[in-house]
């Protein structure tokens, strides 16, 4: 293989995927390096290869071809379980809605990751409580059910589960779209400020060109072979 | 963790959990009971018995003697006489006899008419003797000892007079209304048909009868009891007798030369043998039972199979948060079996409250109705056997709906198909 890349959160070399049984790649990138700290801003329509993307930078799957380092770790090489448990650690994840487990409490929902990346709760909790009111979630909230809150709450918590453990990887896939102008506003300034506290690197997907003015960089699934543009 | 996560999604969908678990516990319960009901009743047979060597009875089957005689089931088909009787008694090697004498009964239960031998020689559940709780046994033609069950249930004290009514049914319109017996001994429970016996002298039995004939009081004749009781009262035939003998090897010597009897044909049969030869019966419907109740409990199974698999789909949008937050698709497999688990443990747990609270209300009835005397404790080592089979069955069916969610882990990863 080729040498070790030093500094960075994630780089990525000549990737392409192709779902079993299908004819053609789905998804080829033959460059992609992001140091700490520079987050990405990726436009694609739905069935442009975004979710394989997220899939492939998060472990879910892994690379018919090329190669994929988080934090220096060869993705396209480790074991499934060695990427959950790497996914647990380094990486936090923001889905378009519903991120949340209903039944669990606010609390209970950030420490999920800490659960299965093995940390000690007791450290984890102050974090969370400090995460959560950061966001904008009192502590009388902390012990509510994910089910009571707001949508707008609910994609904070998920921020702060994403966060908890400080990871190198952020990916949030179309946070906002559930969210009204004013609501994406603050919830942008938000994730971007806590990412940039826990010195987290954020890969952000959305449709919407409008969100591009948070970002210094730029990725368009319907241009992959140009890479990544400034903004 | 998983535990937890188990323990608050199942109870986060209670409303289909609940009657998941409603239909386990009919099923276990079911399971279980039949189990308790088959090992009680064989022991509350075999203990009935536990004394006597030999039953003697008009030649008939020897389940039907057995039945008639010692439980109190079915009716004789002949009497034998008391010659007869008086003859095999001074058989050098029966150590000791008890005559019983049966046709009348007492509001359903039935009358044993005997002698004071019954008291002395009569042993149940292994070498234990009759006990009196209060009085003494009959001694007047007019006497009668209560088993435990018909004082409690009838309300009877000591000094009590009751009338008995001539055959076995709940209801006779004969009744031996003239000659009404006083109640001066009530035996101590034992767990046998003997709680459910009204106990009355040979005497008594022939007294009631003097003035009848075909089972009919003779019409224009009168005996009051008085009269009678001053009347020869040797009885002219018993029902059948049980025979102790002095030396356990002399069984089938006895029994063959009581089979061969010149005097009149009897039939002589081991208990042990006849409760054999019972269970044998029985063994057919036995298993039949256990199958049927064990596809019952394939059903509840199946049912809660189902109700899990129906769930997945709703679950779809869990599975895609705990794989992005770093479980493993073994722990998806883990969190399903788990709560596979906890339903049927949780149902285990009330199918025996279920079955204890059945049994407490339902010894009486099996008691008086059947002659079944039935332990409360349903904890066996069959029942903890099957409890292995419940729980055994439940985790192999609960592994469709964890295969799935593994499947959904690998496959679906963080998308969500809404």
């Amino acid at each position: 293989m080729t040498d070790k890349p030093k500094k960075y959160v994630i780089d990525l070399k000549n990737l392409q995927f192709r779902w079993p049984g299908k004819a053609g790649w789905q998804l080829q990138l033959p460059n992609l390096q992001l140091a700490a700290g520079q987050h990405l801003f990726v436009r694609g329509a739905s069935g442009s290869g975004k979710t394989t993307l997220l899939n492939l930078l998060s472990g879910i799957t892994t690379p018919n071809e090329g190669e994929l380092w988080l934090q220096q770790q060869p993705m396209h090489q480790l074991s499934a379980s060695k990427r959950d448990t790497l996914r647990a650690q380094q990486i936090g994840v923001v889905f378009q809605q519903l991120n949340l487990i209903p039944y669990l409490s606010v609390l209970d929902n950030v420490l999920l990751v800490a659960r299965f990346a093995g940390q000690p709760l007791s450290a984890s909790k102050a974090r969370a409580s400090q995460l959560l009111v950061r966001l904008g979630l009192t502590e009388p909230m902390h012990l509510n059910t994910a089910a009571q809150l707001s949508v707008g709450q609910q994609q904070r918590v998920a921020i702060a589960r994403a966060l908890l453990l400080r990871p190198a990887l952020l990916i949030a896939d179309e946070p906002t779209s559930a969210l009204d102008a004013d609501n994406r506003d603050a919830f942008m300034q938000l994730m971007l400020a806590e990412a940039n506290d826990s010195g987290t690197t954020v890969i952000f997907v959305s449709h919407d060109k409008a969100l591009r003015q948070y970002f210094h960089w730029y990725l368009d699934m319907e241009q992959l072979a140009q890479g990544v543009q400034a903004c | 963790m998983l535990m937890k996560l188990a323990r608050l999604s199942l109870f986060n969908r209670r409303g289909t959990v609940m009657m998941t678990v409603l239909s386990l516990v009919i099923s276990i319960s079911l399971l279980l009971g039949i189990d308790h009901l088959r090992h009680e009743a064989k022991h509350s047979f075999t203990s009935t018995v536990s004394g006597t060597d030999l039953i003697v009875g008009a030649r008939s089957g020897q389940l039907n003697l057995l039945l008639y005689s010692i439980f109190r089931i079915g009716n004789a088909t002949a009497n034998l006489s008391w010659e007869s009787y008086q003859r095999i008694q001074n058989h050098p090697q029966i150590a000791w006899t008890i005559p019983i004498s049966l046709g009348d009964s007492h509001r359903g239960y039935r009358v044993v008419g005997t002698n004071q031998d019954y008291f002395q020689y009569y042993r149940y559940a292994g070498q234990q003797q009759l006990q009196l709780a209060q009085g003494h046994i009959f001694e007047e033609v007019y006497d009668t000892v209560l088993g435990s069950e018909v004082a409690a249930r009838l309300g009877y004290q000591l000094g009590e007079e009751i009338v008995l009514a001539h055959g076995i049914g709940q209801v006779s319109f004969s009744e031996h209304k003239d000659k009404p017996f006083t109640v001066v001994g009530i035996l101590a429970p034992t767990g046998t048909p003997v709680d459910q016996s009204v106990h009355v002298s040979l005497e008594g039995i022939e007294a009631i009868h003097i003035d009848w004939q075909q089972g009919a009081p003779m019409p224009g004749r009168r005996v009051s009891a008085e009269q009678a009781a001053e009347m020869d009262l040797t009885p002219k035939a018993i029902t059948a007798f049980l025979v102790g003998l002095n030396s356990r090897a002399a069984t089938f010597m006895v029994q063959r030369q009581i089979n061969e009897f010149r005097g009149e044909p009897l039939s002589a049969i081991l208990p042990g043998v006849a409760l054999s030869e019972l269970w044998q019966m029985l063994s057919m419907v036995e298993r039949l039972l256990l199958v049927i109740t064990l596809l019952v409990l394939l059903a509840g199974l199946v049912g809660m199979t189902t109700t899990l698999l129906a769930s997945m789909k709703e679950r779809q949008r869990e599975i895609a948060i705990l794989r992005a937050v770093g479980a493993h698709p073994r722990s998806l497999f883990l969190l399903v079996q788990l709560e596979v688990l906890l339903i049927t443990l949780v149902s285990l747990l009330l199918a025996f409250a279920l079955l204890f609270v059945a049994l407490w209300f339902g010894q009486d009835v099996l008691a008086s109705r059947y002659g079944l005397f039935i332990g409360l404790n349903p904890i066996r080592a069959s029942s903890l056997q099957l409890v292995g089979v419940v729980i055994g069955l439940s985790l192999i069916l609960g592994c469709i709906p964890s295969w799935l969610a593994y499947r959904r882990a690998l496959t679906d990863g963080l998308s969500v198909r809404l």
